[in-house]
């Protein structure tokens, strides 16, 4: 499954890196990054994350 | 014939319900989603925040505020625009203002809440609330520059309001009969700070004082307010914040607590039901990370947090399994966007009874600026992090004080 976050929408909210911290963190710089390939073991976190994201910026495909 | 779940109420609550359900195995069939609005689920927050700025007119809104909607909960049963106007708790049966009837086995209320208003009359045109779509384009189209806007209650809501009405260019009061803004949910102290900020960019404060009457002319114009100390605010745009009630009087007459919002247990269900859930805003359930107390929790983690909850419980039953084992004990967070800077709150401080700062200064608007992490204790326990303008990650790394 591939993941896509679209940073014209994210709003830094950081819900992600709750819901999903094996997927989500923050660099020290502040931005966002996550794991763009996700295997099945992880599809469930990545779906936590695509739910709380409040902005709706987290897309899941396949 | 297969088991039907009838989720009354299409926000976020309903959505997330829907989609825990069929992701639980129930078929899309076996769900039915009843809505007062007529529009799908969509989301409130930016309607008080950057959206309200440049919302165009409500087809641009919704689609930019619209879910998405998963492939089985969009072949679900959606009655939107048909609000339910009573259930029969005793034959299971949800009856919707256009006289049809819904049969279920379990019955999920996600009704959320509506704003109430200041009880005087008059200024019909020119009063506003904040809860859907409709409210937010008719506000817009009011806040024009040079307006004299007064905001009646400083909770988050007014104050958002407050601080886009701002940027916008309008003359802005608020007028809190509390003291500092949003100290019920946030403390006294960083609500004043707060306070000190909405004041460096121009908002002004109307503290320990009411509105007492609405000033209207001869037609019916309305001009400005009098409040409770006797002076006079001048008006063109009325925006009532002030709190909301939950929506439950569908359910009355049946024997059900509803004295705030429906009362809950830890599975989200009415006691003693196994037929009848709470979800979200309209919910008043007990959060044993806390204690014992029966809270409603006006957060947008709720209705998604609750859902899951209540449709797990739903989904065991009906199997005639019994529910979860575990506590529900969920983290509630919520934001704020006020001029351009982020509040996030991880926990509870609402309940604290003393605050630490645990980084940067409240002290002044620069010094809130450059960023603060407050730590709320309760008996010395922590109870919740409050992180104002800080980075994100740096705002995570707080929530490590819930721990200690
Ligand atoms: C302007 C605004 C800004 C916000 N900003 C933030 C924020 O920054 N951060 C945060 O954490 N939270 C915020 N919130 C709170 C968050 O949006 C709510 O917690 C969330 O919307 C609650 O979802 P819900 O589904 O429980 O209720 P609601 O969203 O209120 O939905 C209830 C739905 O039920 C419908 N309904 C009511 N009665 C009936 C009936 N009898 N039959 C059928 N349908 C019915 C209503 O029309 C409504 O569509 C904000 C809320 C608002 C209004
Ligand atoms: S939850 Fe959404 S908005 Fe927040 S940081 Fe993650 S992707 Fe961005």
């Amino acid at each position: 499954m591939r993941m896509c976050v679209d940073m014209k929408k994210c709003q830094y909210h950081g819900q992600c890196v709750i819901a999903a911290p094996d997927l989500f963190s923050f660099a020290e710089d502040g931005s966002l990054k996550w794991v763009e390939t996700i295997d099945d073991s992880l599809r469930q976190q990545a779906e936590d994350a695509a739910d709380v994201c409040p902005e709706q910026a987290i897309t899941l495909e396949g | 014939m297969a088991p039907r779940v009838v989720v009354v109420g299409a926000s976020l609550g309903g959505l997330r319900a829907a989609e825990a359900l069929t992701s639980l195995g129930l078929a899309p069939g076996q769900v039915t989603i009843v809505g007062a609005e007529r529009h799908p689920p969509y989301n409130r927050p930016p309607l008080s925040k950057e959206l309200l700025e440049d919302l165009g007119d409500i087809p641009d809104a919704f689609a930019k505020t619209a879910f998405r909607l998963k492939p089985e909960v969009a072949a679900a049963h959606w009655r939107l625009g048909t609000p339910a106007v009573a259930a029969d708790l005793g034959t299971r049966l949800v009856h919707l203002s256009d006289g049809s009837t819904l049969p279920y086995d379990a019955l999920m209320v996600a009704t959320g809440l509506t704003p109430r208003r200041l009880p005087f009359p008059g200024g019909d045109r020119q009063r506003f609330v904040l809860r859907t779509l409709e409210d937010a384009a008719a506000l817009r189209q009011a806040l024009r520059p040079e307006h004299a806007v007064v905001v009646v209650g400083a909770g988050f809501i007014g104050c958002e309001a407050a601080a886009t009405a701002a940027k916008l260019g309008c003359s802005v009061t608020v007028v809190e009969p509390q003291g500092a803004p949003m100290a019920r949910a946030i403390g006294a102290e960083v609500g004043a700070a707060l306070q000190r900020l909405h004041t460096a960019r121009g908002v002004r404060f109307r503290t320990k004082v009411g509105v007492l009457e609405l000033i209207c002319d001869r037609s019916g114009t309305l001009k400005g307010v009098r409040l409770s100390d006797g002076t006079e605010l001048e008006a063109d745009v009325l925006v009532e914040a002030i709190g909301s009630s939950a929506n439950v009087d569908w359910l009355r007459g049946q024997g059900l607590d509803l004295s705030n919002g429906l009362l809950c247990d830890n599975h989200m269900r009415v006691e003693g039901r196994g037929d009848l859930y709470g979800i979200g805003d309209v919910a008043r359930f007990p959060n044993p990370l806390y204690d014992a107390e029966p809270r409603r929790v006006e957060h947008w983690c709720v209705p998604g947090q609750t859902a899951r909850r209540a449709a797990e419980t739903v989904v065991a039953t009906l199997n005639g399994a019994p529910p979860p084992e575990a506590e529900f004990r969920p983290l509630p967070s919520f934001w704020s966007d006020q001029h351009g800077l982020r509040i996030q709150s991880f926990g509870l401080p609402a309940i604290a009874d003393g605050i630490e700062v645990l980084e940067g200064a409240l002290d002044t608007p620069q010094t809130i600026e450059r960023g603060v992490a407050i730590g709320y204790r309760r008996a010395g326990r922590p109870v919740a992090v409050l992180a104002i303008a800080l980075p994100p990650g740096r705002a995570l790394r707080h929530r490590a004080f819930l721990d200690a």
